[in-house]
């Protein structure tokens, strides 16, 4: 019940960096807890470091906390020397806001962005004092929720968790805090805890994996069905309307300590049209729903006078594409005043319009750009859809270097669906072209090109695509050094491959993965995020034991009539648009962004009877990116500017 | 018209929860406060221009402190109305619960650094789990010896240095009382430790003394500056010469 500070506080001198564990941010809240009260740990399974700044568990800790019935504090996976000391001492995981034990909170609840965090979620709930399977929970044991990205595919999560929210969080934390706070009111009591489940599983949005039984067909899934008839047979995501709406958060957390993206953020658009096959967070935020300019606007001035930093980032999927852009970034220059306030956009499409952007935020600091062109071949891009044409490419760079860019960062993907090794050296040579036009312009130019392997993800087209093997990726990559090493000017990087096969187990696993993640956690493998202690050997290990197949998990290609494990959950997207536009992808089809041309119905919209919500009928200036129209002519195209029926989307 | 060169010095004291930032931590929590405050700082020229702070002698990460200093270099451009006596409690504000302004001066630009100028401080030093008689024993035998040669890392070589001319007093204060302050039980010492050529940390004191000590709660009491002329020592704030106040025209 009381503050565990007294005990953590004289073992913080004996571990590193122990100013993760104390809380006292600027908005860090003190709320009361009580019996009517439903309490939420809000935890993020990786370091203080990567999890402060995460947006979407800082707006679920004010929604939360503003509620008279809920109490929300926040925790994150402790560094392994505090681990230890925990474990050592017998003391529970704890919040940072008024260090509360976790086993205290009514609710633990998790944001999973990575999968190779799933272990770290099976280690807080065990340091929480929290048995790590739902099935052995008692009814006073805290629930353990989770959602963020990864949650699309939940499945092999699912032995760890109580209930899964699909989509945006805004409006079920309500939900749930409702029919939790009925249960805690009347006692908790004995053999009510399946009964709040089945409850909790009645919530849109909400999927409760033990209300559902799964069958298979030998290897293969046969369905995922519902226990009861009162539980939905398919759970479809939440999605708020109108982002105005949610002019959250408010009062942004000020870490006392360094954090990974230690500035402002403010929210600009949510959902992406571009749609990049490979991508899943474009695919499933769908649809585009546009924070207005004014407030926008409004939430920068009064974030940086609140907070003192001097930093903000505009944060949304190819952020150059908000409408109030120009208006936004105009406000935000001209107000700054003496204060030297820089804008980051860290997601940005590739045209000269952005390096125009870029330009007027980076007054000052202009050392490096970092551009996604993804892959190095327009028939790659074709593929994949990311519609960027080389004269955009070349014009975006050029224009970079001649305003006073000397680096520039590239990111690629290598093991995309179709990819020869034509595509492959396509990145070392679109790589080597860069550096060339860059020297016309200073003589140190250079390129960074990171390449990462493809992990085909859920609710995209490609989730029926075969990744590459551990052995293929690193021939490619193998490829890329050795064309790159006389090439002066351009650094190759790029990720694990072994690690990108982990990921790519769980990205489409399904509930047999389970016991997997608990014999790598079992037997130490936490932080595999972190390359100093991914264990690829124990990985293997897990899977062998528990009759796992690598090659089936990961390498297989699915056919259209499989059962995938994520078919009874429901991003809004059809499968019958994905499969189509999977087989565009192999016909090397592109698809235009349906912001501004005809809709593809790819069931987003229409399923939730919203809209793409955008400020202007103007598409971007500059660049085709995909729209196939001249859009320096702009205006030319037609668009729906209101939502379609409101009411229907509560 | 304002006088071109207006730094200000800033005394402030570190307790609680906060002690476990680290020297970094507090200077990122300086330039986000001063930004808050609208005090008109001066930036540094260049592609990346910095807030120009000077902070004095590092505090170890988890110590506290009455005597904290930092100069701060303002923009003659912006200076005008400002009122450092008001600045103590708008400063105060803006920082987090733990950190506070006590004093704020106007300084002379030429004034040497707070790294230059501060010769000792004085700590407070509590250790745990350990009698009065053992501590009292261990603290004399430190005193009367000759030399007290302690051997650390240094760019990746083993250095010797003696420490015992920078110890210019060690006691014992007593046993101490277990509070709801955070104090806990144990045995409290004062010292006040040279900082030049190096100032001698804490933890390095404790280690070289027989038996060695574990330090459980420490807090810098002061900061002090010897004058070279007459061994008068002063601390910071009042040692620096006080031009013009800032905002007259």
């Amino acid at each position: 019940m009381t503050s565990m500070w007294p005990q953590l506080e004289p073992l913080l001198p004996h571990v590193q960096k122990p100013a993760r564990y104390i809380g006292c941010e600027d908005g860090a809240q003190t709320p009361e807890h009580g019996p009517g009260i439903v309490s939420w740990l809000l935890t993020y399974p990786d370091t203080y470091e990567i999890g402060l700044p995460n947006q979407g568990l800082q707006i679920l800790y004010e929604i939360i906390n503003e509620r008279p019935d809920g109490a929300a504090e926040r925790s994150y996976s402790p560094w392994v020397d505090m681990e230890e000391v925990l474990r050592r001492e017998r003391m529970p995981l704890f919040s940072v806001d008024t260090h509360r034990r976790a086993d205290d909170f009514d609710i633990i609840a998790f944001n999973l962005s990575a999968e190779l965090t799933y272990t770290n979620l099976v280690n807080c709930i065990d340091l929480a004092g929290v048995p790590i399977r739902s099935a052995d929970r008692a009814d006073g044991d805290a629930l353990i929720g989770v959602g963020g990205h990864c949650t699309y595919n939940p499945e092999p999560v699912s032995d760890f968790v109580d209930f899964v929210v699909l989509g945006d969080g805004e409006e079920a934390v309500g939900d749930i805090t409702e029919i939790v706070r009925e249960w805690k009111v009347a006692g908790k009591n004995s053999g009510t805890r399946e009964g709040l489940l089945r409850e909790l599983a009645k919530l849109p949005g909400v999927y409760v994996p033990s209300m559902y039984d799964v069958e298979y067909d030998g290897a293969f899934l046969a369905g995922v069905n519902p226990r009861f008839g009162d539980v939905p047979a398919v759970i479809e995501k939440r999605t708020i309307a109108d982002l105005g709406d949610w002019p959250y958060p408010k009062n942004q957390l000020v870490p006392m300590t360094e954090v990974v993206h230690d500035r402002l953020s403010v929210e600009v658009f949510r959902g992406c049209t571009r749609g990049c096959r490979f991508c899943q967070a474009g695919m499933i935020t769908r649809p585009v729903r546009e924070r207005p300019a004014e407030q926008v606007s409004k939430m920068i001035s009064e974030g940086l006078a609140r907070t003192g930093y001097d930093e903000v980032a505009l944060t949304s999927l190819s952020t150059a594409d908000f409408s109030g852009i120009e208006k936004v970034v105009g406000d935000t220059v001209a107000n700054s005043g003496a204060n030297q306030v820089s804008v980051a956009l860290p997601s940005l499409r590739v045209d000269a319009f952005t390096v125009g952007i870029a330009a007027e935020l980076q007054r000052a600091r202009r050392t490096g750009l970092t551009f996604a062109p993804e892959a190095g071949t327009w028939r790659m891009r074709q593929v994949i859809n990311k519609l960027i044409s080389e004269e955009d490419l070349y014009a975006a760079v050029e224009s970079a270097y001649s305003q006073g860019w000397r680096r520039m960062k590239l990111y690629f993907l290598t093991g995309l669906p179709t990819e020869t090794d034509e595509d492959t050296l396509g990145i070392a040579e679109l790589a080597r072209n860069c550096v060339k036009l860059g020297k016309t312009y200073k003589s140190s130019a250079s390129v960074t090109v990171s390449v990462g392997g493809f992990v085909p993800k859920p609710f995209t087209p490609f989730q029926w695509f075969g990744q590459n093997t551990v052995d293929e990726l690193q021939r490619k990559i193998g490829l890329l050094r050795e064309d790159t090493r006389r090439s002066t000017g351009v650094q190759l990087k790029w990720h694990d491959p072994k690690a990108t096969l982990a990921e790519g187990i769980m990205s489409r696993g399904d509930r047999r993965l389970g016991p997997v993640i608990e014999y790598v956690w079992r037997n130490g493998g936490t932080f595999q995020e972190w390359s100093e202690f991914f264990n690829y050997d124990l990985w293997l290990e897990a899977m062998a034991v528990n009759d796992c197949d690598v090659d089936w998990y990961a390498y297989r290609h699915r056919t259209e009539d499989e059962v995938l494990p994520w078919d009874h959950l429901s991003a809004g997207l059809h499968k019958d648009f994905l499969w189509q536009d999977w087989r565009d992808a192999l016909d090397e089809l592109g698809l235009e962004d349906c912001r501004w041309t005809p809709c593809y119905d790819c069931g987003a919209c229409t399923g939730y009877g919203i809209e793409h919500r955008v400020a202007s009928a103007t598409p971007p200036a500059g660049g085709s990116q995909g729209t196939g129209v001249d859009l320096s002519a702009g205006g030319a195209v037609p668009v729906v500017l209101q939502p379609r029926a409101r009411a229907s989307a509560s | 018209m304002m006088n071109n060169n207006v730094r200000m010095r800033v005394a402030f004291e570190k307790y609680g929860k906060i002690r476990f930032t680290s020297h970094r931590d507090v200077a990122r929590i300086w330039e986000r406060t001063l930004r808050r405050a609208s005090v008109p700082v001066a930036y540094s020229e260049g592609f990346s221009p910095r807030p120009k702070l000077s902070f004095g002698l590092a505090l170890s990460t988890g110590h506290e402190s009455d005597a904290e200093y930092l100069d701060i270099d303002l923009d003659p451009e912006r200076v005008d109305g400002l009122d450092t006596d008001k600045l103590v409690d708008e400063l105060s504000g803006h920082l987090p619960v733990g950190m506070a302004v006590t004093a704020v001066n106007v300084i002379d630009r030429q004034t040497p650094s707070l790294q230059q100028a501060v010769t000792s401080c004085t700590w407070q030093i509590d250790v745990a789990d350990i009698d009065v008689e053992t501590v009292e024993r261990a603290v004399a035998r430190a005193l009367s010896a000759e030399t007290m040669v302690v051997t650390r890392e240094r760019k990746g070589k083993q250095v010797t240095d003696d420490l015992r001319p920078l110890v210019l007093n060690l006691s014992v204060e007593g046993p101490i009382e277990a509070d709801d302050t955070g104090t806990v039980a144990g045995v409290r010492l004062k010292a006040e430790l040279g900082t030049q050529p190096r100032a001698v940390r804490v933890s390095e004191l404790l280690s070289a003394l027989d038996p060695p000590l574990t330090e459980r709660r420490v807090v810098r009491l002061h900061q002090w500056i010897t004058n070279d002329d007459d061994q008068q020592r002063s601390d910071p704030l009042s040692a620096a010469a006080s031009p013009a106040p800032v905002g007259a025209s």
